[in-house]
Formats: structure tokens, sequence, C-alpha cells
């Protein structure tokens, strides 16, 4: 089976910080695969590399075969990656079906249409709703979305996220601000996808990401420590001193 | 039916049936008042295309009215005095498709490069390139320079003569209430909906796969061949143009009536014209500092109500 995404060589820094080093990573077709590390290891801006919001210095991007190292954001989101955002990121001034339908939308090729009202047609309706369902928003379909709370908001991303119709989704902390019985729900949400997407997933909730992820890799400054499933990482010295510190 | 709904149908009916009222009255003044009123409100509803839905705040709107009219005033000129036969003409299809053309041609080029700067730079460049129109034609002897240029016949157009101020202001309103119906059409389209997510959040929507930097181009271009068209028939309704027309200020005068009728709604900018233009002719009338009041009115909407006229009769219950 060949990679979904792989990532060679890849190196980014800001000023004297390195935020990228050197790093190599595959995500295999329909994995959850979880990107661990302490604060300040560089995986939002991994991810950003790999959206196309930040270019990379050095190093290679692939997917599907194709070398998207130097393509704009716009463009890798056309072959099939999205990414959800550790900070909300959504138009607030939108009902909260225009913001998903707005991602229907834009699977469907380019939307230089003039002349149709965009809230008539059933389709894009349709499957918005049909997405807000997956994740229990159906009921708040009309409301504007900056009425929802922020849990709401973080299940409006993965909504999103799964009405694009993106192979690889790239999530940022979909658990972040979350309270407790909303985690355990958005965990179940996410076992759900599995198999469905490929995930690539950052997230602090180490419960989380030991009941979700097929392989997790550990990064510590910008560098990988360690990959290999929960159980090797679990016994893995390196990432015990690193990381999770002592048992 | 919404109340702001209702409100742009009795305003629009009122348009349309006042000015001949005027006319039969004896009120021959208003009707030119009314017409420079409609005329202008086409220009502000192309600007509330990109500022308004679009969120780009243009400085430089007022050089699309500028090239509108020099593109009846320069063939005019030349059928008139002779010389350059291939533009020189007194057709107002082909003074229509100049006006249009070349704005929309000014719109490509200028917002290619605007538009890749945001904010503060966006509005600073804008009115950098309005101003530069603006010399380019103080600096053409030929065309009067800062004297401006005298319209000595009206563009030509078939079944209707332009001389004739009723018939002016009938076309005039048809074209602000077609304005008025595509700007509305293209804000409901799935284009109108990416603009608008774009004003929202940007980078969003860039995610989702949209090159927003092409959608924002394109109503770029619409809104200024939009307000070229405006400018064209200023041109016939004044018979005389200046660089006047397109300076800084009046580009500032276009936003003013955006923003104090309530930006991206459909009624709002020829509400916002309405009432500038209307507050312009009486309060010039009593002090020549009739600006001054007329800022304070202005900062007064900004700061009370937001949304503009429009937000104050959308009332606080309406959606």
């Amino acid at each position: 089976m060949s990679a979904l995404l792989k990532i060679s060589n890849l190196c980014k820094s800001f000023g004297g910080v390195t935020a990228t080093d050197n790093v190599n990573l595959e995500v295999e077709p329909g994995e959850l695969h979880a990107i661990i590390g302490p604060n300040g290891a560089g995986k939002t801006t991994l991810i950003s590399q790999l959206s196309g919001a930040l270019p990379p210095d050095s190093g290679k991007i692939t997917f599907k075969g194709m070398d998207i190292t130097n393509r704009p954001a716009h463009a890798r989101a056309r072959l099939g990656i999205t990414r959800s955002f550790q900070i909300t990121s959504l138009v607030m001034d939108m009902s909260v079906l225009d913001n998903v339908a707005l991602a229907v939308q834009a699977r469907q090729g380019h939307s230089f249409r003039f002349l149709k009202p965009a809230r008539s047609i059933r389709a894009l309706r349709d499957e918005a709703l049909d997405m807000l369902g997956r994740v229990g928003l159906e009921a708040r379909a009309e409301q504007p979305t900056v009425a929802l709370s922020h849990g709401e908001h973080r299940q409006m991303e993965i909504a999103i996220a799964l009405a694009t119709g993106a192979d690889l989704m790239l999530l940022d902390e979909p658990m972040a601000g979350l309270g407790p019985q909303e985690s355990v729900a958005m965990i179940e949400f996410l076992k759900g996808l599995k198999g469905e997407r490929t995930i690539l997933l950052i997230e602090h909730d180490m419960d989380a990401v030991f009941a979700l992820a097929d392989r997790i890799t550990v990064l510590v400054y910008g560098r990988i420590i360690a990959t290999g499933n929960p159980d090797e990482i679990r016994g893995n010295d390196d990432v015990r001193h690193a990381y999770l510190g002592e048992e | 039916m919404k109340r702001t709904t209702w409100a742009t149908i009795l305003f629009m009916l009122a348009l349309a049936i006042l000015p001949p009222v005027f006319m039969w009255t004896g009120n021959a003044f208003y009707v030119d008042l009314a017409t420079r009123l409609v005329i202008l409100a086409i220009a502000a509803v192309s600007l509330n295309l990109i500022l308004g839905f679009g969120g780009m705040v243009s400085f430089g709107h007022a050089a699309y009215i500028g090239i509108g009219a020099y593109a009846v005033g320069i063939p005019v000129y030349y059928e008139t005095y002779g010389g350059a036969d291939a533009i020189a003409s007194y057709g107002g299809a082909f003074h229509i498709l100049v006006a249009v053309g070349v704005s929309a041609l000014f719109a490509l080029l200028t917002g290619a490069i605007c538009l890749r700067t945001k904010g503060v730079y966006f509005i600073m460049i804008t009115m950098a390139f309005g101003q530069m129109i603006y010399y380019l034609f103080i600096s053409i002897e030929e065309y009067g320079a800062d004297d401006g240029l005298v319209i000595d016949t009206r563009s030509e157009l078939p079944l209707v003569s332009l001389d004739d101020p009723l018939q002016l202001y009938a076309i005039a309103y048809v074209a602000l209430v077609i304005a008025m119906l595509m700007v509305r059409t293209i804000v409901n389209s799935r284009f109108g909906m990416v603009l608008q997510g774009a004003r929202g959040n940007n980078e969003r929507l860039v995610t989702l796969g949209y090159n927003t930097y092409l959608y924002r181009l394109t109503a770029y271009v619409i809104s200024g061949a939009m307000c070229g068209f405006a400018g064209a028939l200023l041109g016939n309704f004044t018979t005389f143009i200046s660089p006047d027309m397109m300076g800084w200020s009046r580009s500032g005068e276009l936003m003013f009536m955006v923003i104090l009728g309530g930006s991206a709604t459909m009624l709002g900018p020829v509400l916002g014209s309405a009432v500038f233009i209307l507050m312009e002719e009486i309060l010039s009338s009593i002090t020549i500092y009739w600006h001054l009041p007329f800022g304070l009115m202005l900062m007064g909407v900004v700061l009370f109500a937001r949304g503009g006229l429009m937000g104050l009769i959308k009332g606080k219950g309406d959606k």
C-alpha cells in the first residue's frame, strides 16, 4: 500500500527557532495518525505547511503521488486536503447552514455561477443539512454562526471538513476547549469516522489519542523522536523521558 | 414580507412616480435633482457590491464615473470638431460600450494589483489609482484639462431622446432598477456566497479550496463596469465634464452614501444617495459650510445606528 501523504526532509524555521526539523512521515490511506508533542513542538506549524498556509524552507510533500510542496492552499484543498483550525475559523456573520453549504459548493468545482440563488439549490442544502445531522447540529442550521457555543463551533468545523469530501482531514486539536462530556462525544464521533477518511490528528488529550490513533508520531522541538502504534509509543523510553514523564 | 423589502418597494415606487408629477406640475428643477440622485445611486449600488458584500473598501470608485463620462465626452468632441475619426461618434451604443469596456479593463488592471493588499493598504492603493486617472485628465489639454469639456450633443439612442429630461430620467431609473436586480442576483448566487464568505473569513474560504482572489477580482471588475455606465449617464446629464467628478472627494462621497444608507443591503446605497442629494440641496441653501452638519449627521448614523439607515428601518425584531 502506497502512502496517501508523504513528507520528506521537511524543514521550517522562524529566525533562530527551528519549528520543523527534517521531518519524514508517511500517512497511509484510511489510518488515523496522531501527532503528539509538548507545547511549541511545531505541530500546528507542520499542519500549516501541509495545508499550504505556510511555505516550508526545504523538503518535499507528496500527496496521492503528486508533489504539492509549492502548490497554493486552495489548490491543495481541491486535491482533497482539508484542515480544521485549533482556533475556531468560521464565517461568523453567515448562518450555520451557509458555512457548511460553502464547503459542499467548493467540492462541486468552481463557483463562478452568477444566476441561481445558492440558498434555493436543494442539492447544496440537503447535503449540508446531512453533514450537520452527522454532528448533531441540524436544529441550529438557520442560526447565525456567531450565536453558537464554542463546543458547537468545534462540531461545525468537523461538519465542514466532512462536507469538503476531502480524503485527508488535518484536525488541529478538535478537542480544544471542550468540556469533559463534549470531549467524549467528539471521541466517539471521530471513532465513527475511522476508515471512512484518512485523518491526521493533533491532540493534547492523551486519552483521546490513545483511544483513537492507529499510529502515533511524537514530535519534540520540531523533530520526530518516535513513530509507532499506541503500545509501542507507550513503551518507548525516549518518549517517556521527553514527553509523557516518568510513570 | 420583511420591513426592508417593503421599504425598498415603496421607495422605488416613489422614485418612479414623483419625477413625472414634478414635471407636469412645472417643477422641472426637481426632475433634475431626481436624475442626479438616481445616477449617483447606480454608482453607489455598484460600490456596494464590493464594499458591502465583498468587504473591499475602495476609495477610488469615482475614477469609473470619470472614465464613463469621458467615454461620452471624447467621441462627441471629435465628432463635433473633427479629428480621431476612429472614435468620433454621437452613437449612444458606442459610448456605453466604451464606458463599460474601458471601466472594466481599468478595474481588471488596477484590481489585479490592489487586491494583493488588504485593509488600509487596499484603501490607499485604490485611492492612488483613482488620483492617477484624475491627474491624467488634468494634464490632457486637448480635453480641456482642469477646465473640463462641454458635451455639445448628447448620446444618440434609438427610440428615445436624452435631451428630454423625463426620458433621460426614465432611462436612468430603469438602469438603477436593473443594477439593483443584478447586484441582488449576484450576491445570492453561488458566486455571491463565496464573495460574502471571503468577506467574513478569507482564510476559511481558501482552506475550502476557493481562489478568493479571483472571485474578488471578478466582483471588482463587475462593479467598475457598472459604475462606468453611471458615469456615461452622468456625462449626458450634466453635459459638462471635468476631472473634478473623479477626484478622491467624489470617491469619499460614494462611500458616504453606501455607509449612510446601509452597506450590504439592496436599498441602502439608493437611500444614502437620496439623503446625500437632498441634504446637499437643503443645507447648501442655508449655509456654505453645509459639509459640517452633514459630517456630524454621518457620524451620528455610524455611531448610533449600526447598519446605517437600513439598520433603523430593519428594527430590532426583524431578521
